[in-house]
């Protein structure tokens, strides 16, 4: 081919792309319905999150702040870097038997990969995970929790 | 007697420069050390560590349950099949057979992956040969992957879902629906990325003819998955050892024998066309029964060296451990295929301009963690 011919078909050879991609994105100009902007969610109150989102690992109350932690601490030896502490107590019950109850479930957020292994091995599903988002903080000791909430007690028929 | 020497920078020595560890085209903690002609390169140093954790080694400490989450931080980008490659390593050891759901699922969610991997490749390959534009339409499709992930899985990118044995739970209801609604989207809006990138006359000339790799060089560096195929080295594990649910399903294994970088930049789109008729398939057949085989609460692998190697999105991932019968592995070999990819460098990007070096580096897909581990 005329390397004169050859030069001159490039360019609007060049150009012919340049346009089919211009007419992509003139398309959407035209049309921004199909465009998908997503807000940052600020309705907190309407904001409807996937049930299973794991935020955060808590420890689901009831109305007379009673958990099902029994403190058997099989979530501690699942937990491979160490984000759950669990410190128990031994208390005298109503029969006159010394029991091991749960003190305290120390849970580390900023240490927590949110792996699943805590929640799905534990065995009275104690624990469960909050869809909750926003955890950044000032301190970082504001992200060391307590998950049983104080005064709280086991629930009955809940077997160890 | 010292002899007195002028040496003038630049002249008759390599000017040396460092690439990265901060530079934004690496896509990560990277440093190449340059040594420079003018603007043409010929040599290229990777260093790498940066972001070193010591997966290997942690995982030592670390029963087989555990290990799972720290493969999702390997390759994040495409983390099912890491966790994949250990579980079947696991029940390759203990022998196990997993329900035939398992299996399947497995399948799709290694698939949709590879396609939500491939689909942040091509924006941030575009990015780095200036395209802004490829951005945000590659994200827009992502986003729907991830969302079908964080409903079944609770997360976006570190799912930590497929453990030895079977699956963390069952997937969620709309798993299937979500799926088929998915495939006719992005069936549609795929055609859209050849036409905003893969024609373009600027992106042509400069991915065609640049990083040549050829087949030898290819096998001898043992660079696979999308890099390795696109200099003609047939290298798809789905193909050659089929693991999961790839036996049964009909998919090509793409090859093109041109070794460029436009090569390998078509491999990983025709691959998303594959992609998709794999989970066409494989959605409908679905087969009902239970997420996980029975398993033992602690897993203790019997004395021996096992290996499992897996298909990820860049390419084999092979797993390798050795036990001593106990409930932690003595040690625990990743083969990741980046490291491989990556060393391959020097040899494409000798003789080619610094700009051109960024465009060889995108067309590897690397990702560093995955490098470093």
């Amino acid at each position: 081919m005329n390397p004169v011919i050859k030069y001159f078909s490039e360019i609007v050879k060049g150009v012919g792309t340049l346009i089919t991609g211009m007419k992509v994105t003139s398309g959407y100009f035209i049309r921004p319905k199909e465009i998908i902007t997503q807000k940052y969610p600020e309705n907190r109150d309407t904001l409807i999150m996937l049930e299973r989102f794991k935020g955060e690992v808590v420890m689901p109350h009831d109305e007379n702040n009673q958990h099902a932690c029994t403190g058997c601490g099989i979530c501690e030896i699942n937990c491979p870097n160490g984000s759950i502490q669990i410190l128990t107590a031994k208390i005298t019950n109503a029969e006159g038997k010394s029991v091991r109850v749960i003190d305290k479930h120390i849970y580390h957020l900023s240490m927590c990969t949110m792996c699943g292994l805590c929640v799905k091995t534990c065995p009275s599903d104690a624990i469960v995970f909050a869809p909750t988002f926003e955890h950044a903080v000032f301190d970082r000791n504001k992200l060391t929790l307590q998950l049983n909430k104080p005064g709280s007690s086991i629930k009955k028929g809940v077997k160890e | 007697m010292v002899e007195k020497r002028e040496i003038i920078l630049g002249e008759n020595e390599p000017y040396v420069i460092n690439m990265g560890p901060q530079h934004p085209s690496t896509h990560g903690v990277l440093r190449f050390e340059l040594s420079l002609k003018g603007e043409t390169v010929f040599k290229v140093v990777p260093h790498c560590g940066y972001i070193h954790r010591g997966i290997e080694k942690m995982c030592e400490s670390n029963t087989y349950q555990q290990i799972i989450h720290l493969t999702d931080r390997m390759d994040y980008l495409s983390a099912h099949p890491n966790n994949e490659a250990v579980s079947l390593c696991v029940e390759k050891a203990l022998g196990i057979e997993v329900p035939e759901r398992v299996k399947v699922i497995r399948t799709i969610l290694s698939e949709l992956g590879r396609l939500a991997s491939h689909q942040l490749w091509w924006c941030a390959f575009g990015m780095d040969l200036g395209a802004l534009t490829t951005f945000f339409y590659g994200l827009r499709d992502r986003e729907k992957i991830l969302d079908i992930f964080e409903e079944s899985f609770g997360s976006r990118l570190l799912h930590s879902y497929i453990c030895p044995g079977g699956l963390m739970n069952d997937v969620h209801p709309n798993f299937k629906q979500r799926i088929k609604d998915f495939i006719p989207y992005f069936r549609k809006k795929l055609p859209e990325y050849d036409q905003l990138l893969s024609g373009n006359v600027i992106f042509k000339e400069r991915s065609r003819g640049i990083g040549m790799l050829s087949l030898e060089d290819a096998i001898s560096y043992g660079v696979t998955g999308p890099s390795g195929r696109g200099s003609g080295f047939s290298c798809d594990i789905r193909k050659s050892q089929p693991y999961s649910a790839y036996d049964r399903v009909d998919f090509k294994e793409i090859l093109f024998t041109e070794g460029d970088t436009y090569a390998r930049y078509r491999v990983r789109i025709a691959e998303m066309w594959e992609s998709m008729k794999i989970l066409e398939q494989l959605v409908d057949q679905i087969p009902d029964g239970d997420y996980t085989a029975k398993m033992k609460p602690i897993i203790k692998l019997p004395e021996g060296e096992y290996y499992q190697s897996v298909e990820t999105a860049r390419g084999e991932l092979g797993v390798y451990i050795v036990s001593k019968g106990d409930k932690f592995p003595v040690r625990v070999k990743f083969r990741t295929p980046n490291f491989s990819n990556l060393f391959a460098i020097n040899h494409m990007a000798v003789g080619h301009k610094i700009a051109d070096l960024v465009a060889i580096s995108g067309s590897l897909d690397l990702v560093i963690p995955d490098i470093d581990r």
